[in-house]
């Protein structure tokens, strides 16, 4: 009885071989799918950035890069646009980071497991995904007339920092998560204070990580207007702010902090809104620059997680 | 207390007679332990550790032995919610590790652990024996070479690593690690070393060299080990406590354990009844 019942449901090796190959026909429609899928998205991309550099590519030339902007489409250039991406992203980087890495070993690991905690938590993933136009309202209140920074680099910069500051949080939380237990209980085990464990072990093993998700919130705010335009950031702007070098005592100023500015995304959407043709052409080479200045960041960000995770094994 | 029979794990003429003419290291009085879930653990534990002797604590998975091992050096603190009660005295200073003034990380200071699956840090072989004592200030370069020179000798992996210190950790093979692991414990020279299933991740012949290490370690340092191998225990081990769902069945000197256990559940698990 027992031997006719595992022989009747046992399958022949034809049926067998028809069921794989029926089994691994949605293996197939699967992968045509996943393939489109990713051929939008590459499609859509390259399309931007071709018809970009057909529009623009020709407008790109140190000129376009060392002049101010111009009444002339062809004098016109992006030097004060391109400094004040920079250093407006400067500011985001030291205001975000040192902040945004507390928070995050803060919360993974001193804080306590409790409601507290977890609503913290659930609105700092919120915040990720709050429009970028209420940080701008919330920056033109507290930063702009509240601190009275002004419509200056400064004001910018915070504004774009307390922007990605949920991304650097969330993202220096995973990479420490990603720390295996028994790192943390071999150091704990020798003795070591939370602050040993953190600093000698858990934050050099998850650098690069955190480095990647610290990039990825900057290229998010590199392309970032709203925000900017909310706080008043000035369309055209023929100086640049102070140096940052002097060659008088104690020959750093930061006087370029308070400076008014421009970045990058602003003079595109000025250029856009004129309706001479040639200033569409500035815009688009624009927008290569921007695009360019974003891919070189990604890179960087896929560089350094490669460098970091080549020496940490476990 | 859960009744005469089940709670009888510990006669104390048992411990007492074959631990008395040994000088005390430490003792476990009374001990439970509750995880935050409010599992208990660990049922009124009672035992003895022998000054440089190996003592070896076996018994089916679950039924508490790490669990024991992880009070000594308070490592249960390291996550919420979980209570001990009880007490562990380290003597001769008599001090209870699991008092409440007592700061666990003093504790961890005076006891090293060496772990289930080698956990060198991704640093240089060096800098995992020398990060010890970098925990506890030494700047010293000379003092640190001299230590980590020492440990890895005691461990028997100097020979074998002398000429590549800086090497990454992760490059030995994983006997060499816990090796490394054992020299990172000893390069603090802790008073009691706590092996917590040193062997189970790893090959028979690393097995049989951390064994011959644990032998030769016996001599110079308290040793409790936890291990549910029965041959290891019965190898390596001058003690020997049987536990069973979080109680300790029997506890006693080794060759006495397992020639002539005097429990029958101890006898049924190194027969091989169950377990």
């Amino acid at each position: 009885m027992a031997a006719e019942l595992a022989s009747s449901n046992r399958m022949e090796p034809q049926a067998l071989r028809a069921l794989i190959g029926r089994n691994k026909q949605s293996d197939k429609v699967f992968a045509i799918i996943g393939l489109l899928a990713m051929l939008v998205g590459v499609f859509a991309l390259l399309w931007l950035l071709i018809g970009l550099a057909m529009d623009g590519g020709s407008r790109i030339s140190w000129q376009f890069l060392t002049s101010f902007p111009s009444r002339h489409a062809d004098k016109a250039g992006i030097l004060s646009a391109w400094v004040g991406t920079t250093l407006v992203m400067l500011v985001t980087t030291f205001s975000a980071v040192p902040v945004g890495i507390a928070a995050g070993v803060y919360l993974e690991e001193y804080a306590r497991r409790n409601w507290i905690t977890d609503v913290i938590e659930i609105n700092v993933t919120n915040l990720a995904g709050v429009p970028s136009i209420v940080y701008g309202l919330l920056a033109l209140g507290l930063f702009v007339y509240g601190l009275g920074f002004g419509q200056s680099i400064l004001s910018a910069g915070l504004t774009l920092g307390l922007l990605i500051l949920p991304v650097v949080i969330v993202s220096t939380r995973e990479a420490i998560r990603s720390v295996p237990v028994a790192m943390r209980e071999a150091a704990y085990a020798l003795g070591a204070t939370r602050w040993q464990t953190v600093h000698d072990h858990v934050l050099p093993y998850s650098t690069g990580g955190i480095l990647t998700g610290i990039i990825l919130g900057l290229s998010r705010a590199i392309g970032e207007t709203a925000p900017i335009i909310t706080i008043g950031a000035l369309t055209f702007i023929a100086f640049l702010p102070p140096a940052p070098i002097t060659n008088e005592p104690p020959f750093i100023s930061f006087e370029w902090l308070m400076a008014p500015f421009t970045v990058m995304p602003i003079q595109m959407f000025n250029w856009l809104s004129r309706p001479q043709a040639a200033f569409l052409n500035n815009a688009a080479a624009a927008g290569l620059i921007l695009v360019l200045m974003t891919v070189s960041m990604n890179a960087l960000a896929i560089w350094l997680r490669y460098r970091f995770r080549k020496k940490i094994k476990w | 207390m859960d009744g005469p029979l089940v709670n009888a794990p510990l006669r104390p003429d048992v411990s007492t007679t074959s631990v008395a003419e040994e000088t005390i290291k430490a003792e476990v009085r009374g001990l439970s332990f509750f995880y935050a879930s409010g599992m208990q653990a660990l049922k009124s534990v009672t035992m003895s550790l022998a000054e440089n002797k190996v003592t070896a604590l076996i018994g089916p998975s679950g039924c508490g032995k790490s669990t024991l091992l992880r009070c000594f050096n308070r490592m249960h603190d390291l996550y919420p919610g979980n209570r001990y009660d009880g007490e562990i005295v380290i003597h001769p200073d008599g001090v209870n590790v699991l008092g409440p003034q007592v700061d666990p990380i003093e504790m961890r200071m005076r006891m090293s652990m060496v772990f289930q699956k080698p956990n060198p840090f991704p640093k240089s072989i060096y800098e995992n024996v020398a990060y010890g004592l970098r925990v506890r200030g030494v700047k010293r370069a000379g003092l640190i070479d001299e230590q980590v020179e020492r440990a890895l000798t005691d461990s028997a992996l100097w020979g074998e690593v002398k000429d590549r210190l800086q090497d990454q950790a992760y490059n030995l093979s994983g006997g060499q690690q816990q090796r490394l692991c054992i020299a990172r414990a000893l390069a603090v020279e802790p008073e009691i070393l706590l092996f917590d299933e040193p062997t189970s991740a790893l090959d028979p012949i690393a097995t049989a060299s951390i064994e011959e290490l644990i032998a030769e370690l016996r001599s110079r340092v308290t040793i409790l080990i936890v291990t549910h191998n029965m041959q290891q225990a019965a190898r390596v081990s001058d003690y020997t406590a049987f536990m069973y769902l979080g109680e300790l069945v029997e506890f006693g000197d080794a060759d006495d354990f397992f020639t002539n256990p005097k429990q029958k559940r101890t006898e049924d698990y190194i027969t091989g009844r169950y377990g």
